[in-house]
């Protein structure tokens, strides 16, 4: 049971996505198809935390290949809440995409894509081994190019252009610091490798962990190789971007941490200087970058940008309270990007536009819209007691702790950009008056409505909940953290005890095969 | 024989990168796949080359001879072909239907998603 219950998170979503691939013809049925998937989903992975939470780390290796040498998927405190995010934040889209896509022709081939997105993006959380990492990456990356150029109009075809070639440049830098690694230390086992890669030469380790850097720089829209993310996701509907926007940077980040933990040692790698510069600019640039937008898709991209800032600012500080806070920011900011975008899609369905000097009037037409965007924006740009501003806090505390002034300085300083940004959308969508050639909102069913309120409102209740609740969210991250930074037991865990990958025969051969 | 195909790999890298300079967006995917060939070469050599030494264990042992090749590159790079060939057909389709909406293959052309509506 135990050995099934961590392959299911990817194999719900599958099987969905296989599901209503067979019956895109019935729009109700791959629905209920979708939703069933999306609940299963949610179900499991509320059992799979349960038992981390309750048994500790949970291993399962496929075919009973043990590890070093067969995959693993290995569900610590901090892969298994990652997939309790991700399944909640599929029934979300889900949920929304219902009403907001029901009318287009891809609605069916939508909802597969979807779920197989989903399975991509679990499988990259639970596996500890790096290669099947990569395929996970795939999985993630071709769902997502197809999910982006299902409306195909011009601008679209544009979009997708610029979002494929880039996230195929890091794809392809992925695939060989995985080579190399594998040539250097005869093994892909995340586990297995930390100990082999503190055994390879400085340069060596530096060529190798500079290029998984790379990669996942761009995976994360991270400083100089953001500009894809800024290009592309303003012309996705908006339950895809809402989607993109609180998953796939995610996962980069979720890599880095990862990566730079268990398999290379941030400090030793002799990157974490660059990853605090990488980390200051990011921030500065994704806010400044939306101050000057005046379209709400456009505006939240960029503030996916400035975010991600803040999590590669707690992965670069290095110490446990610093990623305790880049952990607890991830899961804080999942959350509350979705649900802004998903208020931007509301509003973009009600008024025919996100651009904001076409839109106004929206409180007092919606006055519990109005209260609903606030709770996500307040939150991300850091006002207590909401989720966003205990992530900061704890990022910001952490640098003040190892003396980084002008990283806090930046960090802080962001924050109020970012209230900026979020008060121009404020004024201009919800405060000033409907335009006057602005054409009428549309009269929604009530249905609809609910389909539409039904996520927002439940994510923004999420938020709340985090931000009185913090005790045990912040046990959790700091619990995940400590494990990141003193990896011991999870790599017991996974080899097994005393390590078996010092008799291992791959190893002792070596993979030169010539030293016996 | 390693360093030789070190120079090969590092002959199409440079190509490679080269045509992925180019603005012209099918001279882009060309240079794309040589890039990713150049990467799956990178890892075959990687795995070290040998020749003439299998990875089968003889009846009587429990381990390969020494000196054998090891097959696990091989698999990476089967895994890696195939996905490449996915993305790569995906890459080809979109950039053909690019070109035909856009009426341009130069990149700096297209600018359809940048522009405010």
């Amino acid at each position: 049971m135990m050995q099934w219950l961590l392959v299911m998170p990817i194999f719900i979503p599958l099987l969905t996505a296989t599901a209503c691939a067979f019956s895109f013809r019935k729009q109700s049925l791959s629905s209920v198809i979708s939703w069933t998937g999306a609940i299963a989903n949610l179900l499991v992975a509320i059992l799979l935390i349960q038992t981390v939470i309750s048994n500790g780390l949970q291993v399962t290796a496929f075919g009973d290949w043990k590890a070093p040498f067969g995959i693993v998927f290995v569900a610590d405190l901090l892969s298994s809440s990652m997939v309790l995010i991700t399944a909640i934040i599929g029934i979300a889209i889900v949920l929304y995409s219902t009403a907001d896509l029901r009318s287009k022709p891809f609605y069916a081939i939508y909802h597969s894509l979807i779920h197989a997105l989903l399975a991509g993006v679990m499988g990259s959380f639970l596996t500890g081994d790096i290669f099947n990492l990569y395929v996970f990456f795939e999985v993630m990356l071709i769902t997502s190019f197809g999910l982006m150029v299902l409306g195909a109009n011009k601008a679209q075809i544009d979009a997708a252009v610029k979002y494929v070639v880039l996230n195929l440049i890091s794809t392809m830098v992925f695939l060989l610091a995985i080579g190399l690694l594998y040539g250097a230390t005869g093994t892909l086992n995340m586990a297995d490798l930390h100990a082999k890669v503190a055994e390879l030469p400085d340069t060596t380790m530096m060529l190798i962990s500079g290029l998984f850097l790379f990669g996942f720089a761009i995976k994360a829209s991270a400083f100089p190789v953001f500009s894809w993310l800024p290009a592309s996701y303003h012309h996705l509907p908006s339950a895809i971007v809402a989607l993109y926007a609180a998953l796939l940077t995610k996962v980069g980040v979720y890599a880095l941490i990862r990566v730079f933990t268990i398999v290379f040692d941030l400090v030793d790698s002799g990157y974490q200087p660059l990853l605090i510069v990488i980390a200051g600019l990011t921030m500065l640039t994704g806010v400044l970058g939306a101050a000057s937008q005046f379209n709400i898709k456009r505006i939240l991209s960029f503030h996916i940008i400035s975010q991600i800032g803040y999590m590669l600012m707690g992965l670069a500080i290095y110490t446990p309270l610093a990623i305790t806070g880049a952990i607890f920011y991830i899961i804080h900011h999942i959350i509350v990007k979705a649900n802004l975008f998903l208020i931007g899609g509301f509003l973009k369905r009600k008024q025919g536009s996100d651009n904001l000097r076409e839109l106004g009037g929206a409180y007092s037409a919606m006055p519990w819209l109005a209260l609903l965007f606030l709770i996500p924006a307040f939150s991300l740009a850091g006002f207590p007691p909401l989720s966003g501003f205990w992530g900061k806090f704890l990022v910001i505390k952490a640098s003040l702790q190892t003396e980084e002034y002008l990283l806090a300085a930046t960090a802080l300083f962001v924050g109020l950009m970012t209230i900026y940004s979020m008060t121009k959308i404020w004024a201009e969508a919800f405060w000033k008056p409907l335009p006057e050639n602005a054409p009428a909102p549309v009269t929604l069913s009530w249905k609809e409505n609910c389909l539409y309120i039904t996520p927002i409102a439940a994510l923004a209740v999420i938020t709340i909940l985090i931000g009185f609740m913090v005790e045990p969210i912040y046990q959790l991250a700091e619990t995940s953290a400590m494990n990141l930074l003193n990896p011991q037991p999870y790599i017991n865990a996974v080899l097994g005890g005393d390590s078996i990958s010092h008799t291992a025969p791959l190893s002792a051969n070596g993979i030169a095969g010539g030293s016996h | 024989m390693e360093f030789l195909w070190c120079l090969v790999v590092g002959l199409m890298t440079a190509c490679g990168v080269f045509l992925m300079l180019e603005r012209h967006i099918v001279r882009f995917l060309f240079g794309m796949i040589l890039v990713s060939n150049a990467i799956n070469l990178a890892i075959f050599v990687a795995g070290r080359l040998t020749r003439g030494n299998p990875p089968l264990i003889a009846s009587d042992a429990l381990l390969p001879a020494a000196g054998y090749a090891n097959p696990l590159p091989q698999a990476l790079i089967l895994t890696a072909i195939v996905i490449g060939f996915g993305l790569l057909l995906f890459t080809l389709l979109l950039a053909y239907r690019a070109i035909k909406e856009l009426g341009t293959a130069d990149m700096d052309k297209m600018q359809h998603a940048e522009t405010e509506q």
